[in-house]
Parts: structure tokens; sequence; C-alpha cells
């Protein structure tokens, strides 16, 4: 624990849940660890000597533009890109085929799934399929697992309505509830702010926030947009390639930084506790 | 009826009526992997195939698959490299088994009438050991689908995220593009390499307008694959007509009107809300 070379170190949060005796029992509370790890394509690199990790337990938050490589680090993290230079661990381990089934992955919002004949319910069964093998279809008893899932995430009554015809925010309340049914550790979020209005966004960090403090949960969340990551991230790492900042949100991210992950002709105003709006969402959690 | 006397309408009717529950199932999944052009070059590739067997003096049918299912895990293959796309891969795969074909047929010193039955679909040419042959492998492709089922769904829906939870999807893409060579080579007698693979995009594709639960969407691209391999068959016979340009045309004309009822009924939805 004492090489983690920044940031806020989370023991194991005092809030009840089973998450938390098992963490209670780690003794790295590391589960994502990224090591001078680079990543090149078609001769460029798209990711550089990139440090990072996230802590058990707190929602990390990956700031930076367009190309700067954000869903690749998503995917070099579930092992879904390999590094050509540097080493991943997720829950100490390479990212394998284990250690994926304690991590829900939420993929952007894809318009091309509009269509696809499934309902609200069908989706989060999904997120069991894995666990009750092949051959077999989902029973009563998976059903109830996914009916409660939807009712933590506020879906219940929508549970058999088309998948397509939800708003964005609905579906991925349903992404949500089928990244839970297997139990994950770890959430990873790629633009999860994309097709969704502000309304909605608001509702879903709030849910965030308390899968994080009841049951424990990290997210990992990738965004372009800063105001959203800065207000609800518990650390921030600013990413154009390579990583410019690690730590809180809360320091002051300096000018510096900004123009090396968006360029000159940006002005950001950046959230912090003090913040009134953000203050009173903290309490409200 | 006097369409029955004959055998070898027994026999199509017989082979269509299962090749339409087989292609309707398949196609369900065609058109939810957005496979429609990998369709289109696989069934091409049999040509490849049928040349060789005819050139050799063994089963086209036989040699028909091997050149499927190599051909549709070549694209599967290639298209996942990063620096191809699938796209790509269907064209380079499509065109080379079709050349090998002409090549096959070429080196043939007969003239082979045979080969333009393979191409457009020839009911005369039905024999009960055909009926034998499609009734086997139709089994084998539902089979296949019904036992991964939930599996080929979650893939379709979201390879990646299928990825992250456990699925092996590189191993149930091939898998369903073996399914998908199987599907096509037993459809070759009846509508023909050049035109199977509209039955493997238009029963799932009508079936989407009007429907947005997978049970029912299922149901009615059998529905739709079924009525257009019957009456396609019993109006060509009537008609005097190829039969699987007639089977493909019925279809064609069932999706139109289900596109138009899939449109008003999203409009009277709209309305409504």
């Amino acid at each position: 624990m004492d090489n983690i070379p920044y940031g806020r170190r989370f023991p194991v949060r005092s809030a009840a849940g089973s998450f938390n005796k098992q963490a209670a029992g780690l003794k790295n509370p590391v589960i994502a660890e990224l090591n001078d790890v680079w990543v090149g394509y078609d001769g460029k690199w798209v990711l550089k000597s990139i440090f990072l990790n996230c802590n058990a337990g707190e929602i990390l938050g990956i700031v930076g533009p367009n190309g700067a490589g954000k869903s690749t680090l998503l995917k070099v993290i579930i092992g879904l890109i390999q590094p050509e230079r540097g080493s991943v661990s997720l829950f100490g381990k390479k990212p394998g085929k284990e250690a994926r089934l304690d991590v829900g992955y939420l993929p952007q919002i894809s318009h091309a799934e509009r269509s696809f004949p499934v309902t609200a319910l069908d989706v989060v069964l999904m997120g069991i399929y894995s666990r009750i093998g092949l051959f077999s279809r989902p029973g009563r008893k998976e059903k109830e697992i996914a009916m409660d899932m939807l009712s933590r995430v506020n879906m219940a009554e929508l549970a058999g309505r088309p998948f397509g015809v939800l708003s964005g925010g609905q579906q991925q309340r349903i992404h949500i509830a089928r990244a839970l049914c297997s139990n994950p550790r770890l959430l990873l979020l790629d633009e999860p702010s994309t097709g969704v209005d502000s309304v909605a966004q608001e509702d879903f960090y709030l849910l965030l926030a308390k899968l994080r403090d009841e049951n424990g949960l990290s997210v990992i969340m990738v965004s372009h947009d800063i105001g959203v990551i800065t207000s609800h991230a518990d650390r921030v790492a600013c990413l154009n390639i390579e990583v410019h900042y690690h730590g809180e949100p809360d320091m002051c991210i300096s000018d510096e930084v900004m123009e090396k992950v968006f360029g000159k002709d940006l002005k950001i105003m950046v959230h912090d506790s003090k913040c009134a709006t953000c203050h009173m969402r903290h309490e409200d959690v | 009826m006097e369409i029955l006397d004959f055998e070898f309408m027994q026999n199509a009717f017989l082979a269509g009526f299962i090749l339409s529950i087989v292609l309707a199932v398949v196609s369900f999944f065609v058109v939810l992997r957005r496979y429609s052009f990998i369709g289109v070059g696989v069934a091409h590739s049999a040509f490849g195939g049928v040349a060789l067997g005819s050139l050799l003096g063994i089963s086209p049918t036989l040699t028909a698959l091997g050149f499927a299912v190599i051909v549709s895990n070549a694209i599967g293959y290639v298209g996942r490299r990063e620096r191809l796309s699938t796209d790509t891969a269907i064209g380079i795969f499509f065109a080379l088994a079709m050349a090998l074909g002409v090549i096959f047929i070429g080196l043939s010193d007969k003239y082979n009438t045979d080969l333009f039955g393979y191409l457009f679909g020839n009911i005369l040419a039905i024999t009960r050991t055909d009926i034998v042959v499609v009734g086997v492998l139709g089994t084998i492709v539902l089979l296949a689908c019904n036992f991964f089922f939930k599996e080929l769904l979650f893939v379709a829906f979201d390879s990646e995220v299928a990825f992250v939870s456990g699925m092996p999807v590189v191993f149930l893409d091939h898998f369903f593009l073996t399914i998908l060579a199987f599907a096509v080579v037993i459809s070759i007698k009846i509508v023909g390499i050049v035109l199977v693979s509209a039955l493997l995009v238009i029963p799932g594709a009508a079936a989407s307008q009007v429907t947005d639960r997978y049970a029912p969407m299922i149901a009615v691209s059998i529905g739709v694959a079924l009525i257009s391999t019957i009456g396609g068959l019993i109006i060509s016979y009537y008609a005097d007509l190829a039969s699987g340009a007639t089977i493909v045309t019925l279809a064609s004309l069932i999706f139109f009107i289900m596109f138009g009822v899939g449109r008003l009924r999203k409009r009277q939805r709209g309305a409504s809300i």
C-alpha cells in the first residue's frame, strides 16, 4: 500500500455491504493497476507510458479529448487490447477470463441497438448468461435476480418494454442492472454521458455513488466531459495519449495540464467540493 | 391435388418446408448480426465447391459444403484482423471461390448442364437422397441454434460486452458461420446459389419490421419463409416460372408489405403517445 504514489487511499468503506467484508480480506486495495503501459497502432503511440491505478471503492474518472486513447485504455484494463510494453494488473492478476468475471463493462451507447428485439428484462438477463452455462436457459430464479437488479436501478416497471424504445438514460440503467447481475467488483464506463439528458445524468451519477457506498463497487469511467468527471469522480486522471494529471478533482488542475490535454483554446471551470450544487449533491448521497 | 401427383413436387415441397424453417431461424441471426453480405459471399463460394465436385465426379453437395464452411470461417478470421474489414474479406473470398469454380468448369471436359441448376435452383433435380441430406443438415442447424441460442443472442446484441462477461465470442462467431454455410448448402437445389442469400435475409428482415421481441420475430420469420417457399413453388408450377426466382420475388413482396405495416404501426404508436 505504501508504494501507491498518489491519490486518496480507501482502506475499507464503513458503509455496510458484502463487498466490504471481502475487501477487508484483501491486502492490496488497488484493484486495477497500469504500469508503464504503451499501446501503438499503425506506427503511432495511442497510449504512452501510462501509470494509473484504481483503488477499491472509488470512482476514478479519466478525462480527455476525442482520440486521447480513453476507450483504448478501458480495453487495455479488461484485456481486450494487449499493450506492447508495460504491465496491467486487474485484481492482482493479468486481465484474463477469470478476472473479467468480476468486471461489469458498459460500452458507449450505440444507436445500432435500437431495433434489437429484446425487452429491458432480456438485456438484464444477459448479465446472468455466463453463470448458467451452455445449453440452459434462464429460469424463474434468474428472472427474479434480474428483476431485483432492475429494482435496484429503479427500472422494474419498465422490465417488459422493448429495449429500443427506452431513452438513453433508461438504457444506461438497464446496462448497469445487467452488469450488476454478475456481482462485479469493478464497473467500466465508456462515455456514460453520451445520449443522456442532464437530469438523467445527475440521477445516473447518484446511482453510481450509491452503489459505491453501499456495495463498495469501484468505477472507472472515461469521458471527454471534464465537468462531469470532476464533479462525480473521487480521483481524476487527465489523459491525452499520456497521463498529465492523476489525483483528486478538488485540487486545482493546472492550466498547463489543461492545455496539454485539451489544447490552448479551452476555458474550463473546474468543480470542487466548495461548489454549491455539487456540495448539495454530495450531502444527498 | 394434381400438383402433388408428381414425385418431384412432393420432394420439392418437403425440402422447401424443412429449409424454410432452417433459413428463417438462421436469417433471424443474420439480420441481427448484420451478416447479410456474408450470406451472399458464402452462397457464391458454394459455386466453386459444386464445380469441383462435378470435376472430380464426387457429390457436389459435399464439396459445396466444404467450400462454404472454409470460406465462411476464412471471412470470419480475416475480418477479425484489425487491418481488414469483414466487407473486404467477403469481397476477396467471394471472387476467389467463383474464379476457382470457373477454372474447375474449364478443366472439366464435359459441359455440365447441371451447373445452371445449381446457380438458379432446379426442383426437378431434388431426389429422395437430397431430402435426407436436407433433413439431417437442417436438423443439425436447428439443434445448434437451439443449444446456443442465448449465447448467439448475446453476441449479436453486443459482442464486446459478451466477451467481457465471459462468452467465448470467437468460438461462437465461427460456430455461427459454420451453421450459415450448412444452411446455404441445403438451399442450393431449390433456390440456387445466386438467390439463396435473399432467403438468408428477407424472412428475418420482414419479421423485424413488425415485431420487437425475439420469440415473435423468429415465429414471423418462419411464417414468411414458409409462405414464400411453398407459395413460390405452387406459383412457379402453375405459371411455369423458375422456382428459386419465384420464391425470392414472393418473399420480397412480403417484405415490402411488412415494411409498410411496420411504418404504419410506428406512426400510429407515435400519434398515440
